[in-house]
């Protein structure tokens, strides 16, 4: 007897607080970390609650996590960065509609003492091979994320894979995020690939700066992805595909491109033109 | 600011809510443990006291992949949720709890035991006045409990999902900040939640020293 109280009392607490999360329309967006440090998904996800009322709750993870959460069935619709990645959730019959929405780039950053000396140049490949010559510090997230994966496409196109990078002693796997993985860049000197939106709104630089952009091969695309119903009966794909069509409106085009920090724009909307 | 004490005040209720679900159910745990004998009384005090250093990320793994949609009780719509976290929470803080009021309660039967039963009591009507005798104990446990699931990270990143005005907490928040490479925002709500868990403590030890006093020729 006195025990059921307690379930009870256990009940009541989960009920309660549940309540504020329950009864009003909301729905999970596992995204990238990217979008959302960089404070973009925090500028616009207002405009879309406050036209449909519903709450956009954003779990920020690496590409692979998030859509990893989807394929367990824990989010409701999903906004990544990783091409090949998203194929393969593609074809796994996770996904009914995927669109880009926006683009922007990715930058090699690294300590503006350049041991490497790639300061300036153009071809992330070559510089890649010259950091790797070298045998300069570089940071690798290691987490599976968009940023992490275009990165072991450039070191496959350098002629080392990831098997090969992993024994040498400076290259650095740190299993995290992009924050994560520059605050150790900047404490340990070393080179790293980042998006531009990270960067920009990134405020523990130290001595980092850009050191390779504007490759074709460093161009960077978001994509929202709507899930199957067939595999995700649970979800809320109503309210999801409503969040989706959102975002490639012209009005959240419109908000993403006017989206600054310190006076840059972070992303450029695609939805019309997909690069 | 008021994302500021948003973030504050969930932290706060959760942990709370967190510590006031385990105090119900360790407080009567802890005592019976010490109160009636069993097969097996041994090895539960063990086992328990085993947990008492939980790994917060694990049970937050093991939490997640039972909350998940794809999981068991992926029903109950919780993951990513307030609610959570609190079950998340209230797992670490148990075995704490209860693990101390066992401590507490052994020495309290050992001493008193005798005179309660001889008095007329069974065991079960001895367990409040088990209880009311530790009264002290009581605190020091549940403050315990509160400091242990206020200041941990892993657990609730995992089940809150670190979401911005719906589960994020003064830790993931430090998390977040730092790999934004805020350093001095994190640091600074940092000093909070330090200011926080002291004031906290500070209080309920002085209500607590009164309690001593006021009690302090029945013990």
């Amino acid at each position: 007897m006195i025990a059921f109280r307690y379930v009870l009392v256990l009940v009541a607490t989960l009920a309660v607080l549940n309540a504020s999360a329950g009864t009003e329309r909301s729905i999970v967006l596992a995204s990238t970390t990217s979008v959302e440090a960089s404070g973009l998904l925090a500028n616009i996800l207002p405009q879309f609650t406050a036209k449909t009322g519903i709450t956009v709750n954003v779990i920020a993870q690496g590409t692979g996590k998030a859509l990893d959460t989807a394929r367990r069935g824990d989010a409701d619709v999903v906004l990544v960065h990783d091409p090949e990645a998203e194929r393969e959730f593609v074809d796994e019959g996770y996904s009914s509609t995927l669109r880009q929405i926006a683009w922007n780039d990715f930058i090699i950053v690294g300590p503006s003492s350049d041991p490497a000396h790639i300061l300036g140049g153009k071809d992330s490949v070559t510089a890649l091979k010259a950091i790797a010559s070298a045998r300069v510090p570089f940071v690798s997230r290691g987490d599976r994320s968009g940023t992490n994966t275009a990165e072991l496409r450039l070191w496959r196109a350098a002629g080392r894979t990831s098997e090969a990078l992993n024994p040498e002693k400076w290259y650095h796997d740190i299993g995290g995020g992009m924050g994560q993985a520059l605050n150790a860049a900047s404490a340990m000197s070393a080179y790293t690939l980042t998006d531009r939106a990270t960067w920009l709104s990134f405020n523990n630089k130290g001595s980092l700066i850009i050191i390779i952009e504007g490759d074709s091969r460093l161009i960077n695309r978001y994509d929202a992805i709507e899930l199957n119903p067939r595999k995700h009966g649970a979800a809320r794909l109503d309210a999801a595909k409503i969040f989706a069509d959102w975002l490639v409106s012209p009005e959240a085009q419109r908000a993403i491109g006017a989206y600054q920090v310190n006076g840059q724009q972070l992303f450029n909307p695609s939805a019309a033109s997909p690069k | 600011m008021s994302d500021f004490l948003e973030i504050v005040g969930l932290s706060i209720s959760v942990s709370l809510a967190a510590t006031a679900v385990a105090g119900a159910v360790s407080l009567p745990i802890g005592a019976a443990l010490a109160i009636f004998p069993f097969v097996g009384q041994r090895l539960i005090v063990v086992l328990i006291n085993a947990f008492f250093g939980l790994p917060p990320v694990v049970v937050g793994l093991v939490l997640y992949l039972a909350l998940s949609r794809s999981g068991p009780l992926g029903f109950l719509e919780l993951l990513f949720t307030p609610a959570a976290m609190v079950i998340a929470q209230t797992i670490l803080a148990v075995p704490i709890i209860t693990a101390l009021v066992h401590r507490a309660s052994e020495r309290a039967w050992a001493r008193y035991g005798d005179e309660l039963i001889t008095d007329g009591a069974t065991r079960l009507q001895a367990l409040p006045q088990i209880l009311m005798i530790i009264r002290a104990d009581l605190v020091t446990g549940v403050l315990a409990g509160f400091g242990r699931t206020v200041s941990e990270v892993g657990a609730v990143i995992l089940v809150g999902g670190n979401i911005r005005g719906l589960t994020r907490t003064m830790t993931t928040t430090i998390a977040l900040q730092t790999s934004q490479g805020d350093l001095s925002l994190a640091l600074a709500l940092g000093a909070v939640l330090v200011g926080i868990s002291i004031s906290i403590s500070a209080t309920v030890f002085a209500l607590a020293g009164q309690a001593r006093t006021a009690g302090s020729d029945e013990v």
